[in-house]
C-alpha cells in the first residue's frame, strides 16, 4: 500500500469523515487520495484558520475532522488553535508537511522550520515527527490518542518521509 | 436600528435553530436577550463564525444560522468562496452589516465605505444573496429558512451598542450543551 493510501485508510478507519486542506507539494498525493475517498468530505480551505473553523463546526456536528496543511500554517493559526480548538477543548489531528528540513531546496522554508517545533511546544500541542516511511505505522495510534484527549495534535512529515518532492 | 434591536426581533426565529454567534458584543447581546443551549457563543477567534457554521451545516441536517458582522467577514473573506463552492441548504449566513467594528469602538470598516459585501458574496459564487434593511431582517430570515436553500443575508443597520455583561460561562460548557442541542431530536 502506498503511504498516501495508508494515511487515508487510517483516517477512514478512525471515522474521520471531514477533512480540510491547504495544499503543499509534499501533500499533493495524500490530498488527491482524500478527494477520491467516498467516506471523507473534502473541503479545501483558503487559509488554515478558516479550515480550523470548519473543523470545529464539523466536530460539533458529530463528524470527526482533520486538517492537512504546511508547517508555515502554524504561524497563521496560533490564535485559532488557542482560542477555539484548545479553549473549547476540541480534537483536531493536523497532518503537517514539515518544510525546511533536510533536502529542502527553498531557503525561506527553513526560516519557519526552525520555529515549528518550538511553537508547537510553547502551545503544549502533542507533536509527532515522521522522518522514515515506517513512522507512518504510528498514525493509527496518534489518531486514537487525539480523539481520546480532545486536543489538537501535530504530525510533522518531513521531506525524507515523503522521499523528497 | 442597531444590531441589538435586530437580535431582539429575530430571537423568536433563532430559538429552535442552531446558531453560531460572532465574538464580542453580538454574542454578549444574544446571550442577554435569549440565552439558549442551541447558541454557540464565540469567546475569541474573530472571523470564524461563518466557517464554524458551514462545517456544522455540512455535518448534520438541522438548520444552522451563523450570525456574523461586516468586520468579521472582512477578516475572513476567504470564507465566501468556500461557502459558495460547498453548498449546504441547511445553512444561512446572516451578516449584520453596520459598517463598523462595533466591539472595538465603532471604527469604520471598508464595508461601510466603498465595499459591498453583497456583491462580494455574489462574485464569490454564492447563489442566494439577499441584502435588506435592518427592519426587514426577521421576514427575510424566515423566508430563507422556509426556502430550504443556502442563503447569505446582508442586513444593513446603524452602528451602535448597548451595555452588556461579558459571557462568563466556561467555553467547554458552551460547547457541551451546544453539542447536546445538536444531537437532541
Ligand atoms: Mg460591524
Amino acid at each position: 500500500m502506498s503511504v498516501n493510501k495508508k494515511i487515508v485508510s487510517d483516517l477512514v478507519a478512525n471515522q474521520i469523515g471531514f477533512v480540510t486542506t491547504v495544499p503543499c507539494k509534499q501533500l499533493a498525493g495524500v490530498i488527491e487520495e482524500i478527494d477520491a475517498s467516498d467516506e471523507i468530505y473534502h473541503i479545501p480551505a483558503n487559509k488554515e484558520d478558516e479550515g480550523m473553523g470548519l473543523c470545529a463546526g464539523a466536530f460539533m456536528g458529530g463528524k470527526r475532522p482533520a486538517i492537512i496543511m504546511q508547517n508555515t500554517a502554524i504561524g497563521v493559526t496560533i490564535n485559532t488553535l488557542v482560542t477555539l480548538t484548545q479553549f473549547y477543548r476540541m480534537p483536531l489531528p493536523m497532518l503537517i508537511s514539515y518544510r525546511g528540513e533536510l533536502g529542502e531546496p527553498v531557503a525561506c522554508q527553513v526560516e519557519m522550520a526552525v520555529h515549528t517545533k518550538a511553537l508547537l511546544a510553547q502551545l503544549n500541542i502533542p507533536t509527532y515527527h515522521f522522518h522514515r516511511e515506517e513512522d507512518v505505522e504510528e498514525l493509527d495510534a496518534i489518531l486514537k490518542h487525539t480523539f481520546m484527549c480532545n486536543k489538537p495534535v501535530a504530525i510533522l512529515t518531513d521531506a525524507a518521509f515523503w522521499k523528497g518532492y | 436600528m442597531i444590531r441589538s434591536e435586530i437580535l431582539k426581533e429575530i430571537a423568536p426565529i433563532l430559538r429552535d435553530k442552531l446558531v453560531v454567534c460572532n465574538i464580542g458584543l453580538p454574542s454578549q447581546e444574544l446571550h442577554l436577550i435569549d440565552d439558549q443551549p442551541s447558541n454557540f457563543y464565540m469567546l475569541g477567534t474573530m472571523g470564524l463564525s461563518s466557517s464554524i457554521g458551514l462545517g456544522l451545516a455540512l455535518s448534520q441536517p438541522k438548520t444552522v444560522i451563523s450570525i456574523d458582522g461586516d468586520g468579521s467577514v472582512l477578516t475572513n473573506l476567504g470564507t465566501l468562496p468556500t461557502i459558495a463552492n460547498n453548498v449546504a441548504d441547511n445553512y444561512i449566513l446572516l451578516i449584520i452589516d453596520n459598517g463598523s467594528y462595533g466591539s472595538t469602538g465603532d471604527q469604520p470598516t471598508y464595508a461601510g465605505l466603498k465595499t459591498s459585501l453583497t456583491r462580494v458574496a455574489e462574485a464569490c459564487g454564492c447563489e442566494n444573496v439577499v441584502e435588506c434593511d435592518a427592519s426587514e431582517t426577521a421576514s427575510v430570515l424566515q423566508q430563507a429558512i422556509d426556502s430550504g436553500k443556502m442563503t447569505i443575508i446582508v442586513s444593513k443597520c446603524e452602528s451602535g451598542n448597548i451595555k452588556v455583561p461579558v459571557i462568563t460561562m466556561d467555553p467547554v460548557v458552551i460547547r457541551d450543551r451546544f453539542m447536546k442541542a445538536v444531537q437532541s431530536s
